[in-house]
């Protein structure tokens, strides 16, 4: 029989497996290209010139890559929010949701309390942000423990719920009084509370950076990360190890919202200024699509969002100059998570044998 | 015997491969018109992979089916029933919520225009359980019969589709004593009707009471053939391992201490909120093995659940060391030295997607020193999992491969492992040798016996009868949720111990 | 009592007494709210049955999946797809005919791909859905355009005679043709699951696919058409709010409906009567959400404070009322046992 040796740290074994990780992901992302590209001449128009302006529009300067900056931080929170909802068990649909919350507790704390302290200020309207995406979800959490009822579905119809909550909070008593304003908008964040650039990267995406390797940390090398993946792999096995499966199942949903609650803070704080209905609309299956093609890994998850941001911050200069429909965005994006999901495809075209790790099951039935 | 009997079904050189096992290797035999052939060989030895084969389940590798003289392609179960092949599953292959006319008619189904015509149906399964003295009720749900009854609807449904050849796997595995001589006059009546039987078991005395030929499989290769009058248990049992084999669990009397585990009056429901365990009252004591007996389903699951905390008692209570542990939670439960060998061990007892380490510590990992507050640390895990691989022989090419990767032995030793290395004071072992290997077999019953010598309380749950009878000092047979009676294992004899479980009042006997 | 054994065991007569009373109890209240108002209780009985329809409609495509053993979220997708692709038949065509069939198709060309995904691509059945569901936005987002014109919608057709009995003619016989199929689907599909051959294997590969298999039922082949049915039903759901409800298409149109649909089959017991039931509560709340609006300066004093209402609160009520729904219904239902596991023989 034969005997582990002492781990060592192998840099080129490690390496290979980083590539080997990669290779789906991004094989995936290169079909779903193809098949846009298809599209995109089926419907009329040049492929080529459409992604070169796209490509433009995402990275092609500094102001460029600057919005592409822009729209991945929120996407990093959500997706971290989806992908350690995922390694406990839990599909979390709703970051939409929380994230609304967020932004707009993160909006009130910054526009009604005047005259703290900068640091103070925004740390304070981040904290009460993601609190209240935490809270949000908790009641998916509390309701998945309690009653069995799949977060699928109460996610979703949460989303509904807080996207008509903080309508009528920014159209009602959190309503923009200033001159002239008839949209339903709150006031502008005091500049104490909004969040500034640390040597020309704004502080969001560094804060989104940290969080990422703080989750990481969390998720691998914790006994509450451990608690978290074994009830994600099998919640009976949890059980009967003695994991209090319900409590785990609640604080993973909230620890998610939190997350989620924070990315809506971040960007309300640092680059919207203010909460305005309708602002990130479609972050949440974004969110699913940035998680899934990190294979939930939470490192991986800046990568990913940085793709799908730059995608994002190109769509409407490839819009301009191409005449492409911002839309096929969303197509390629689906087509992305479509070839990440059925991930026995890619296996199959390059001819590679799945790896047999860690896999959750979410659709067991409706819970109960 | 018959030997001049025609030959209805024969396979010739059927080879099987699964990734990384080769399930059959160049497997023939022949079953002749109207006899019991018995196909004996160990857990994991490749006799369901043959009758797959045979009834169409899975297509072979190599090799041939020939049914009645004909070579046969069996693309499929259809296939095989239309050659007039019936197969009994060894885990019943009824849908519980389905009453028992619906489960019989399924896939060979009659119609009245688009409407299934159940009046028919049931007019047919009448006759079939007249004719065969095979009673059932045919619109009782499936879910509420007892194992043996549905075990005979089984056999109807082969008898339904005309069935002349029929498969019994493991058929005797959750039967007591007595409804496995039910089910042996059974057999005899359709062989006698012309029906020609293929009885898989790896119980050697049921080979030599029903079998007509006996065929043996070692590691998916036919290693011998016999007859009951020329084998005794001794040598079928070499031939199924290969090697002699100790039937007697060697250990030396018990000298018990006081009582560890006492339940009093405990009462318990079941998922569906009936009552299951009804004022049970039991005691194990330090030192020595209790054996728990039973036909399946007759409250040991949840007596187990209720016992580690996994299930609300509703009445009654759980004391462990004189202290009362009624409705704690798990991990109290365990904290307070209790171990817990689940029945399920892939599904209660294992993550299958974690490595051999971090199953070996699937309820220590936050103690040190395998944890520093909430910070693990994998190199004490690593560490620990070596050691034990070596202690408790776990074949495995290393501790951090996938736990999935292993045999069922293997991945049983590991759970085995991870309980009864730390300090135990009672162990409830459920179902503890399960589908595994002879050779894991008896080296987890030397470490039940190892434990319980060290002064360990055990409580062993097991549907087998045998591992009962090797391993118990004293022996409490449940019926309907209560102990009908604890008897002294030496003095306990099969046939007592199975009219018990079947119900029967100990005053009787 | 032949009605398959199962069923009628599992209402028990308490059960069986329970409903009664309550259908009862509603057939009163609604017979006094008909005498007392009788054109606003028509309206209102009328508006929940179409309110209801996309509702059973989705309900009942969750129930061919589901009862087949696959878990289908994709009905929104499946829904939102269909809808498009029918708008856009007529807009082309301007043949309504043509128009419900190009959303019959689109929805089991959307239930033939979650199959794919599902059954034999093995994606976890809930991821699948989502892919269905993303993809749905994207597709009819980047196809749609703005200024494209419909060319009318179906319009309700009375049926002589029985329209002109007082109450239940409105309400029940003089609806548009996709209500009325979806009413008729209702009992069809009973009929389909709990009397017929089909109806037994589909239930039988729900629970135990492997008993199935080993009769000879080929499983996977089975819940390849079920789930393509099932697309097709949420097709039609689809077509109903593009050709019938509105007549025309717009961005995320379904609006959740199809995850509504789900809480109400969990609501319904996977069992085409119950998930009606439900679905005519979700469009009785939906009709009232409609009717506040309205109702302000009518409504009776000690409902007044419903009328001050922000619309934002009104409009959270179908969300709010689903959530409530599976919170309260779905521990005490058994989903089909081998729901969302893919089927495997080794």
């Amino acid at each position: 029989m034969e005997r582990a040796k002492p781990p060592k740290v192998d840099l080129w074994g490690r390496g290979r497996a980083l590539l080997r990780a990669a290779l789906i992901p991004t094989t995936a992302v290169l079909i779903a290209l193809l098949i846009g590209a298809l599209i995109i001449a089926l419907s009329g128009a040049n492929p080529l010139i459409a992604y070169s302006a796209l490509f433009e529009g995402g990275l092609g300067s500094t102001r460029a890559f600057a919005r592409t900056l822009e729209k991945a931080t929120p996407l990093i929170f959500g997706g971290l929010a989806v992908a350690l909802a995922f390694k406990g068990g839990l599909f979390n649909i709703g970051a939409q949701g929380q994230l609304l919350l967020g932004a707009i507790f993160a909006a009130y704390i910054g526009f009604a309390f005047q005259g703290l302290p900068p640091v103070l200020h925004s740390a304070l309207a981040l904290l009460v942000g993601a609190l209240l995406g935490a809270l949000w979800a908790a009641i998916a959490g509390l309701l998945k423990a309690f009653t069995g009822a799949h977060e699928v579905i109460t996610t979703i119809m949460l989303n509904f719920v807080a996207f008509n909550l903080t309508d009528w909070l920014a159209d009602g008593p959190w309503k923009d009084r200033a001159p002239g304003n008839i949209v339903a908008r709150t006031p502008k964040v005091a500049a104490a509370a909004a969040l500034p650039n640390l040597g020309g990267i704004p502080l969001g995406m560094i804060l989104a950076a940290l969080v990422a390797l703080a989750v990481w940390w969390l998720i691998w090398r914790t006994t509450s990360g451990f608690e978290l993946r074994t009830v994600g792999q099998s919640p009976s096995a949890a059980r009967y190890a003695g994991i209090p499966v319900r409590q785990i199942t609640v604080l993973a949903m909230v620890t998610s919202g939190f997350l989620a609650g924070l990315g809506g803070a971040v960007e309300t704080l640092g680059v919207v200024g203010r909460f305005q209905p309708g602002f990130n609309a479609g972050l949440g299956f974004n969110a699913i699509t940035v998680a899934l093609l990190a294979r939930t890994n939470p490192l991986a998850v800046i990568p990913a969002a940085l793709l799908i941001g730059a995608m994002q911050a190109g769509a409407s200069r490839m819009q301009f100059s191409s005449g492409v429909a911002s839309e096929i965005i969303d197509v390629i994006q689906a087509l992305i998570l479509f070839f990440v999901a059925a991930d026995s495809i890619i296996h199959g075209v390059l001819r590679i044998k799945p790896d047999d790790g860690e896999h959750v099951a979410l659709s067991s039935g409706w819970g109960a | 015997m018959r030997g001049d009997a025609p030959v209805v079904l024969e396979a010739r050189g059927i080879t099987k491969r699964f990734p990384g096992v080769l399930a059959n290797e160049q497997v023939s035999l022949t079953l002749q018109h109207g006899e019991v052939l018995a196909l004996l060989g160990e857990n994991g030895a490749g006799k369901t992979t043959l009758m797959n084969i045979l009834y169409g389940l899975y297509q072979q590798d190599a090799g041939e089916v020939l049914v009645r003289g004909k070579p046969v392609r069996m693309r499929g179960p259809s296939a095989a029933i239309r050659h007039g092949i019936g197969m009994v599953h060894q885990h019943f292959m009824l849908v519980p919520v389905f009453t028992v006319a619906e489960n019989i008619i399924l896939g060979a189904e009659t119609s009245r225009g688009p409407l299934l015509d159940m009046a028919a149906a049931r007019r047919h399964i009448h006759e079939l359980s007249q004719r065969h003295n095979l009673a059932v009720d045919p619109d009782a749900l499936v879910k509420d019969l007892s194992v043996g009854q549905q075990q005979r609807v089984e056999i109807i449904k082969a008898l339904y589709r005309n069935a002349t050849i029929l498969i019994l796997d493991e058929p005797t595995a959750v039967l007591t004593p007595q409804e496995t001589d039910e089910l042996f006059v059974i057999i005899r009546s359709l062989t006698a009707q012309g029906v020609s039987v293929i009885f898989i078991t790896h119980k050697l005395r049921e080979v030599l009471a029903l079998a007509d030929r006996i065929v043996v499989l070692r590691r998916g290769r036919v290693v011998g053939e016999t007859r009951p009058r020329e084998a005794s248990e001794r040598s079928l049992a070499e031939m199924m391992v290969g090697r002699s084999v100790i039937l007697q669990v060697e250990k030396q009397t018990a000298h018990p201490g006081a009582t560890v585990l006492a339940l009093e009056q405990l009462s318990l429901n079941d998922d569906r909120g009936q009552q299951v365990v009804n004022a049970l009252t039991l005691d194990v004591r330090a030192g020595e093995v209790l054996g728990l007996a039973g036909v399946q389903g007759n409250g040991q699951t949840e007596l187990v659940e209720a016992i580690t905390g996994l299930r609300p008692v509703r009445a009654g209570r759980v004391l462990i060391d004189g202290q009362d542990y009624t409705g704690a939670a798990p991990r109290r439960i365990s904290e307070s030295g209790c171990a817990h060998v689940p029945e399920d061990r892939q599904e209660d007892g294992l993550v299958l997607g974690y490595s051999v380490a971090d199953n070996l510590v699937l309820n220590t990992y936050y103690v040190a020193p395998f944890a520093h507050g909430i910070v693990r640390d994998g190199q004490a895990v690593l560490h620990h999992a070596e050691q034990l691989v070596a202690q408790y022989d776990v074949r495995t090419p290393n501790v951090t491969t996938s736990v999935a990767a292993l045999s069922g032995g293997n991945q049983q030793k590991v759970i085995i492992a991870r309980e009864l290395s730390r300090e135990v004071r009672l162990l409830i072992a459920a179902q503890p040798t399960r589908g595994i290997d002879v050779g894991s077999i008896e080296f987890i019953h030397q470490q039940i016996i190892a434990a319980r010598d060290r002064g360990t309380a055990v409580l062993l749950v097991s549907a087998e009868l045998d591992e009962i009878m090797a391993l118990a000092d004293r022996i409490a047979v449940i019926y309907h949720g209560r102990i009908v009676a604890t008897l002294p294992a030496t003095s306990a004899s099969r046939e007592q111990l199975g009219l018990l479980m079947a119900g029967a009042q100990p005053e009787h006997l | 009592m032949q009605i398959t054994g199962s069923i009628a065991r599992a209402a028990t007569q308490r059960t069986r007494w329970l409903t009664g009373g309550l259908l009862g109890a509603l057939a009163i209240l609604i017979l006094v709210a008909y005498a007392r108002a009788p054109q606003a209780t028509t309206a209102v009985l009328t508006s929940t049955i179409r309110q209801s329809t996309p509702i059973i409609l989705g309900a009942l495509a969750g129930i061919m999946c589901e009862r087949s053993g696959v878990v289908n979220i994709g009905i929104e997708g499946m829904m939102l797809i269909a809808a498009f692709l029918g708008f856009l038949v007529n807009v082309w065509t301007g043949n309504l005919l043509l128009a419900i069939l190009g959303a019959l198709l689109a929805g089991g060309i959307v239930g033939a791909f979650h199959a794919l995904m599902a059954i034999s691509l093995k994606v976890d059945q809930i991821i699948a859905g989502t892919v269905i569901n993303i993809l749905a936005l994207g597709f009819t987002g980047y196809f749609y355009q703005q200024g494209l014109t419909t060319q009318g919608k179906l319009v309700p057709v009375e049926i002589p005679l029985l329209s002109s009995i007082p109450l239940l003619g409105p309400v029940l016989f003089a609806n548009p043709p996709i209500t009325y199929l979806s009413l008729v689907l209702i009992i069809v599909i009973h009929l389909l699951l709990f009397r017929t051959r089909w109806g037994l294997r589909t239930r039988a590969i729900g629970e135990h696919p492997a008993a199935a298999d080993t009769v000879g039922i080929a499983v996977n082949r089975m819940r390849y058409i079920n789930v393509i049915i099932g697309g097709m039903l949420a097709g039609l759901a689809g077509g109903f709010l593009s050709l019938e409800s509105v007549g025309s298409f717009e961005r995320n149109m379904t609006n959740g409906r199809g995850f509504v649909a789900l809480a109400v089959m969990i609501f319904g017991k996977w069992t085409p009567f119950g998930a009606w039931g439900g679905a005519l509560l979700f469009g009785f709340a939906n009709t009232m959400q409609s009717q506040i609006q309205f109702m302000q300066n009518r409504l009776p004093p000690w409902l007044a404070w419903v009328g001050q209402l922000p619309p934002q609160f009104i409009g959270m009520l179908p969300y709010l009322l689903t959530i409530a729904v599976l919170a309260g219904f779905v521990g005490r239902a058994r989903p089909p046992a081998a729901l969302g596991k893919v089927y495997e023989k080794e």
